[in-house]
C-alpha cells in the first residue's frame, strides 16, 4: 500500500435538488474504478449522499472534499447556511425541519443525519447558527 | 431471474433500461423516503415505489438496486427517464400496487 492520497471537490448548487446526489454518485464511480468492496462503497454513498441532500435543502448548497487514501474514505461537507440550532435534537431519527414541499419528494423524513452516523465509521459534525455547517464523514478501509 | 424475465412474466412497461436488464433481480424492497430506501433497499433487490421525481435515479444508483418499479400507473417526469437513460437506471412501470407486485415477485424469484 502507498501512501497516495486521490482528492476531488465538488460545489454543490443549493437550488438544485433535481441533481443533488450528483457528487455522490460520482465518488461512488470513482471507489468501484479503484477496487473498493462494494460494502465499503455503500457505507461511502449512503453517508454521502444524506449529507449532500441535507445541504441542498437546508443550506443552499456548499462545497465537498474528499479524499481517499488506502486506509480510509474522508469526506468533509461544508456550508455556509443557516446552522443547526440543537444537534442532538437533529440527529434523533425522525425529527425533521424540511418544509412540506421537500416532503413531497421523498425527502425530509428525519433520518439523513442518523443514516450518516450508522453509515461513517466517524461522523463529526459542527455547526454554528447564522454561518454554517461542516459535516465530516470517515469510513475506514479494512486492511 | 433477470429483471427481463419478471418484465415478461409481470407484464411491466419498460420505461428505460438497457444491458442492465440482464440482471439479476435478488429480492425487492418497497418504500417511498427516500433515505429510508437509501438505508434499507439492497444491492440487487428491484424498488417498488409510486415516487417519481427524479431523485428516485440518485438513490437506484446509490443503493445499486436492479431495478425500480413504479406502481398504480404512477408515469415519472421527463427529466427522470432521461437521467435514469443516462445513468443505466432500468425504470418499469406496472398498473399493480406495491402489495400485488411484491407479492408476485416474490412467488417469481
Amino acid at each position: 500500500m502507498t501512501d497516495e492520497i486521490l482528492s476531488l471537490n465538488y460545489q454543490v448548487n443549493g437550488s438544485d435538488l433535481q441533481s443533488a446526489g450528483v457528487a455522490s454518485s460520482d465518488v461512488k464511480k470513482v471507489l468501484r474504478k479503484l477496487g473498493v468492496s462494494p460494502e465499503i462503497i455503500r457505507k461511502v454513498a449512503i453517508s454521502m449522499y444524506e449529507a449532500e441532500i441535507n445541504m441542498v435543502i437546508h443550506a443552499n448548497g456548499g462545497t465537498i472534499d474528499v479524499s481517499i487514501s488506502p486506509e480510509q474514505i474522508k469526506v468533509v461537507l461544508a456550508d455556509n447556511g443557516p446552522g443547526i440550532a440543537n444537534i442532538d435534537l437533529a440527529m434523533k431519527e425522525g425529527y425533521s425541519t424540511a418544509p412540506q414541499t421537500i416532503r413531497e419528494m421523498g425527502f425530509g423524513a428525519g433520518m439523513g443525519l442518523p443514516n450518516i452516523k450508522k453509515y461513517a465509521d466517524i461522523m463529526n459534525i459542527t455547526s454554528e447558527l447564522g454561518k454554517g455547517t461542516t459535516v465530516e464523514i470517515i469510513v475506514n478501509i479494512p486492511q | 431471474m433477470t429483471v427481463k424475465e419478471v418484465v415478461k412474466a409481470l407484464n411491466l412497461e419498460c420505461l428505460t433500461g438497457g444491458e442492465e436488464l440482464d440482471r439479476e433481480v435478488n429480492g425487492g424492497y418497497c418504500g417511498d423516503l427516500l433515505s429510508w430506501v437509501m438505508s434499507k433497499a439492497q444491492s440487487g433487490n428491484a424498488w417498488i415505489t409510486i415516487m417519481s421525481n427524479i431523485n428516485i435515479v440518485a438513490v437506484a444508483v446509490l443503493t445499486d438496486v436492479s431495478c425500480i418499479i413504479l406502481c398504480e400507473d404512477v408515469t415519472p417526469e421527463e427529466d427522470c427517464i432521461q437521467k435514469a437513460e443516462e445513468q443505466g437506471v432500468v425504470i418499469l412501470k406496472s398498473s399493480m400496487s406495491a402489495f400485488e407486485l411484491a407479492n408476485k415477485i416474490g412467488n417469481l424469484i
